[in-house]
């Protein structure tokens, strides 16, 4: 029962919501189940927090490796809940000030640094080592020149030339890869919901 | 020279940091200036919010966080001043959870601060609700039942701007400002598809080549990628914001990355050539 059961539901979730797809009948059915989701998403928040907690505290408390990083999280997250909770969300409040000041540089920070790690990954990738690499080197640079306004300013005719690269052999081939992920999701989801997919659930 | 060559095959990283650094920052302070033209998919973006009529309701989500912002928030900002010119309603939501503080600056910044608009009856911030996709499919049976508040508490249902939208058949179109996933092609697949609305998106230069399939299939009909299509959008707006600031350090940064390619190029078959002759 332990298998079954969990199969018969995903099957029962899984056929409401295709059947929703095609009969606006099963709409005011399928809003419920919406709403249940939503709620038990909510719920697996929750969990997630107690779970970070557990994980922390035991190695805070064992002094394990990098412990006094675990404990700037778990401040951080006691104050985020308190300051969220208690204080308010909006513009002006001790929560939008720690969001604005503290993690928004950081997170900006992360992802600026990744113009100096695509420059250098760059300069090592893009070897001509074959005809395909050459292909892929030469579309790349054209690409990269061609969607900045220096491209333009070298060549009138570079934006429209990039624009077709993305157009035409781009598309073909992304809408190939689309499709080709596509058929396996369908298969994969056919699989899962009549049950011949398990490694949902976990275990052996 | 086989030693040139070597050092110069094996060029320490930190070298090529320095030089993105100067070419980045360099023309922050020295602007070049140089002119560019508007791409079809951005003025289709463009287009197609200006071809609605003054009242229309718009629902604005707003699915990036604050590592996105340099190339999501100009065109934000530039999507809230067109919206605002031509008085269209404003309904955002967001399915990032640090996409609602922005949202809320932004329509500080823009609505209220620029514009003069008003909280709930010109634009509205319903915040961020957590189910990715469940929330968008909700969302086409009932806006106001999947997001009973707003941003600041207050009763979706008794403010202004809602009277008389249940779902996405009583909106005009969507403007999907998109940072990864949630976004872009989750509203193509559940929303546009399936409610048939006019779906356009703004969304970084890496993610916007997996969209021009939509673009092309008409599921999609405009699409600003990145920041080059974030200045673009503001030369057809007519402001000069973060976009197009931006996009002389963007063309300098490219330029020394072609080179890097060049030398790296140069270096691999110098090297390869003198392996041969030995």
């Amino acid at each position: 029962m332990r298998r079954e059961v969990p199969v018969i539901i995903c099957f029962l979730a899984g056929a409401l919501f295709i059947g929703n797809y095609f009969s606006p009948k099963l709409q005011p059915v399928a809003q419920v189940v919406n709403q249940w989701a939503i709620i038990c998403i909510a719920f697996a928040y929750v969990l997630g927090v107690a779970n970070i907690f557990r994980i922390n505290y035991q190695v805070i408390t064992r002094k394990g490796k990098d412990w006094i990083y675990k404990v700037v999280l778990i401040v951080g997250l006691i104050l985020m809940i308190y300051l969220g909770i208690f204080r308010g969300v909006k513009e002006g409040t001790a929560f939008n000030w720690v969001f604005m000041n503290a993690i928004y540089p950081m997170q900006a920070t992360m992802f600026a640094l990744l113009a100096f790690y695509i420059a250098s990954a760059a300069f090592r990738a893009f070897r001509i080592r074959s005809w395909e690499a050459a292909l892929l080197g030469i579309t790349a640079v054209l690409v990269m020149i061609g969607r900045v306004p220096l491209g333009e300013a070298v060549w009138k005719e570079f934006p429209p030339f990039t624009e077709w690269i993305m157009n035409v052999p781009q598309l073909a081939a992304k809408r190939a890869i689309m499709i080709g992920a596509a058929l396996g999701a369908i298969s994969t989801g056919l699989k899962v919901l009549i049950g011949l997919e398990k490694t949902y659930m976990g275990g052996e | 020279m086989r030693n040139f060559f070597e050092k110069l095959e094996k060029l320490d990283r930190r070298v090529i940091f320095i030089f993105v650094a100067i070419a980045l920052i360099l023309p922050l302070f020295f602007p070049l200036n140089i002119k560019f033209s508007v791409t079809p998919p951005v003025k289709s973006f463009y287009d197609t919010i200006e071809s609605l009529p003054p009242g229309s309701k718009v629902l604005l989500s707003a699915d990036y966080d604050p590592g996105s912002m340099p190339e999501l928030w100009p065109m934000h900002l530039a999507a809230l001043r067109q919206m605002c010119k031509r008085n269209i309603k404003i309904i955002s939501t967001q399915l990032w959870a640090t996409g609602s503080p922005l949202a809320e600056r932004a329509f500080n910044l823009v609505a209220v601060g620029e514009y003069h608009k008003q909280y709930g009856i010109d634009f509205v911030n319903l915040g961020f609700k957590e189910g990715r996709e469940v929330v968008m499919v909700s969302m086409g049976n009932s806006i106001p039942q999947t997001f009973p508040a707003d941003y600041h508490g207050n009763k979706t249902e008794d403010l202004p701007i809602m009277k008389g939208v249940k779902n996405f058949s009583d909106l005009a179109m969507i403007v999907n400002i998109s940072g990864g996933l949630p976004g872009t092609k989750e509203w193509v697949l559940q929303v546009v598809s399936r409610y048939h609305i006019k779906l356009v998106s703004g969304c970084t230069a890496v993610a916007a080549p997996e969209f021009y399939p939509y673009l092309q299939s008409g599921q999609l009909v405009g699409l600003l990628g990145g920041m080059k299509g974030a200045a673009e959008y503001e030369q057809m707006v007519g402001v000069t914001g973060l976009g197009k600031r931006g996009m002389d350090s963007q063309s300098v940064a490219h330029l020394v990355i072609f080179f890097f390619i060049i030398i790296g190029n140069i270096a691999y078959f110098s090297m390869k050539l003198m392996k041969k002759e030995k």
